[in-house]
């Protein structure tokens, strides 16, 4: 027994648990029981797939042992690519393909500077972030593109599959990437490698861990999911603009953070980041449900980083000082 | 006597401008323990590094078992049966003791382009008998490395080697910040290699810990093989004067 409770408090993703469940109880009964009606419900799941599906990426990146700054810009310049040619006159799969392969490229560019220049990955992706929204402002011309509604198939991404117009196909989406993604992790022999590399590089290369090319993937993965998340977002407001995410990375590491994951690498788990992203969502929810002022929004997050972090590290030595030795 | 089981001929190697090794030239017999002993800078560890495939060799030859081969990183060494285990880097602390016996040589129950599903059931269970195997005991294979001791880390270390079947176990300061009594147990472990018919190589700058266990002594200095004698024919002494 005592053994479970050490496992549980050495689980990241505990205080951002416990953080959502209070913060649901809180905020449902501030608001007179609005939080968890369908019409509010609708609402928070229209938009968490997209800040979730960036914080799964950049999750599986810092558990790697690396950092991408650039997935704000990414978020943008995928739905921009793929609108503007749209526009020209492609059909809207190849333009979607060829939204994704940019965002394909920029994540190997990333890792290939980083890996083969061994440099921190905060500033080739800081220089990339600038790069990429540069990028995104250029492919537009300055003037956002119009894409009429129905030109392309926006249904089977952000379209309603019930009756009762709750849940977006959007949710599927993001619940089936975040689960194939966390499996990826948990129960494959790459994420084993994964977690080697950000958790002891050196030990991961000394067992002969191609520990560059993990990281590489890792940064492909974390783009193309930043892409995706941004072209659901422009199909969802049906609007394509070059400003689209920003400050999205700093949401996604907020949200990877407060999910557990440790900035130094091999800590963390995708669930952590979903829990993030759900707990960032809610609280921008929740707060303009219990009547703060909206300005406020930042602070919370903020707030909200600095306490899950603490309070994960405290959890942590708790479990850490629990007396169950190893030996027999 | 039979062939030797790694030969090492006239290796040199520079690191910008340092010549770390001078042409040495080295058989390993099979079955023996070696202790390589050497001051900080001798070459030691280059030498190791070498031959684990971390670092190639600027010139020189190495013979495993009769064939000349080229190590050009870990993978390869491990293909031969060369197996090294260093004091800090051959563990993940926040990996459980499961999931470090494997790294890099998982089990998988299916796979599609070289990514493949974990068979955690054979992880486990074959963790628990390696470790058993080298007389550890461990309650559970789902403990971090993180949280056991120094000395235990070393014997799980030495069981993962055992279990993939290494004919060459390159330990690298192991006993390093060990404890007496933890330092016994590694020492007890390498003694039992030989048991084993592994053949073992012992890095360390404590002669206590080298002659305690090994049955011939290379000393080295600045990058070259100095001294090379029988365990039984040197003496501590000797060898310090050498280094």
């Amino acid at each position: 027994m005592r053994r479970l409770v050490k496992l549980a408090l050495q689980k990241p993703e505990l205080a951002g648990a416990l953080l959502l469940l209070t913060l649901v109880i809180v905020f449902q009964i501030r608001s007179d029981g609005v939080f968890l009606s369908v019409n509010n419900l609708r609402g928070i799941l229209g938009l968490l797939p997209e800040t979730a599906l960036v914080a799964v990426g950049v999750t599986l990146l810092m558990i790697s042992g690396e950092f991408d700054l650039s997935v704000g810009s990414v978020f943008a310049l995928m739905p921009m690519t793929m609108a503007v040619l749209v526009v020209g006159g492609w059909p809207f799969w190849a333009a979607m393909a060829v939204g994704l392969g940019v965002c394909i490229v920029i994540g190997f560019v990333n890792g290939i500077i980083t890996i083969r220049y061994d440099i921190p990955s905060f500033i080739t992706t800081l220089g990339m972030m600038f790069m990429a929204r540069s990028l995104t402002v250029v492919v537009s011309g300055g003037f956002p593109p119009r894409i009429r509604p129905g030109e392309i198939p926006s249904r089977l991404f952000v379209g309603f599959i019930d009756d009762g117009n709750l849940i977006r196909a959007s949710v599927l989406w993001f619940l089936g990437i975040a689960i194939i993604i966390g499996l990826l992790l948990g129960k494959t022999n790459f994420g084993n490698w994964v977690r080697a590399t950000g958790g002891f590089l050196p030990a991961a290369k000394a067992m002969g861990i191609p520990t560059g090319r993990v990281k590489v993937v890792c940064f492909m993965i974390s783009s193309v999911l930043a892409g995706f998340a941004g072209m659901i977002q422009s199909m969802r407001l049906n609007s394509f603009l070059p400003s689209t995410g920003e400050g999205m990375e700093l949401q996604a590491v907020a949200a990877a953070v407060i999910g557990g994951t440790s900035l130094m690498g091999g800590v963390g788990s995708i669930l952590g980041g979903v829990i993030g992203a759900t707990l960032i969502r809610l609280i921008d929810n929740g707060m303009v449900l219990s009547q703060i002022d909206a300005n406020w929004f930042r602070f919370a997050i903020g707030a909200l980083t600095i306490f899950a972090v603490v309070g994960n590290a405290w959890l942590r030595k708790k479990g850490r000082a629990m007396k169950v030795s190893v030996d027999k | 006597m039979s062939k030797p089981i790694i030969q090492v001929k006239n290796l040199h190697k520079w690191y910008s401008g340092v010549h770390a090794l001078k042409g040495v030239t080295l058989d390993v017999q099979r079955g023996e323990a070696l202790g390589l002993v050497g001051d900080n800078g001798a070459g030691k560890s280059t030498l190791i590094n070498i031959l684990s495939g971390l670092h190639q060799q600027d010139e020189g030859e190495i013979i495993v078992e009769g064939q000349p081969v080229q190590i050009s990183n870990p993978k390869d060494a491990m293909a031969l049966g060369i197996e090294t285990i260093y004091q800090y880097n051959s563990m993940v602390p926040i990996m459980t003791i499961a999931r470090n016996m494997f790294i890099g040589r998982e089990p998988v129950k299916f796979s599609i382009g070289g990514i493949g599903w974990l068979d955690e059931a054979k992880m486990r269970e074959e963790s628990v008998q390696a470790i058993a195997d080298v007389d550890l005991h461990l309650r559970s294979p789902d403990a971090l490395v993180g949280e056991l001791s120094g000395g235990q880390r070393q014997g799980v270390a030495i069981a993962r080697a055992m279990h993939f079947k290494s004919k060459v176990m390159i330990l690298d300061e192991p006993t390093n910040h060990l404890s007496v009594k933890e330092t016994a147990k590694v020492i007890g472990f390498v003694q039992g290699l030989k048991e084993q018919g592994v053949t073992a190589i012992f890095i360390s700058h404590n002669l206590h810990h080298v002659f305690a266990c090994c049955d011939r002594i290379v000393a080295m200095a600045l990058g070259e093989v100095v001294l090379d004698k029988r365990a039984n024919e040197t003496s501590i002494e000797e060898v310090s004067e050498k280094l």
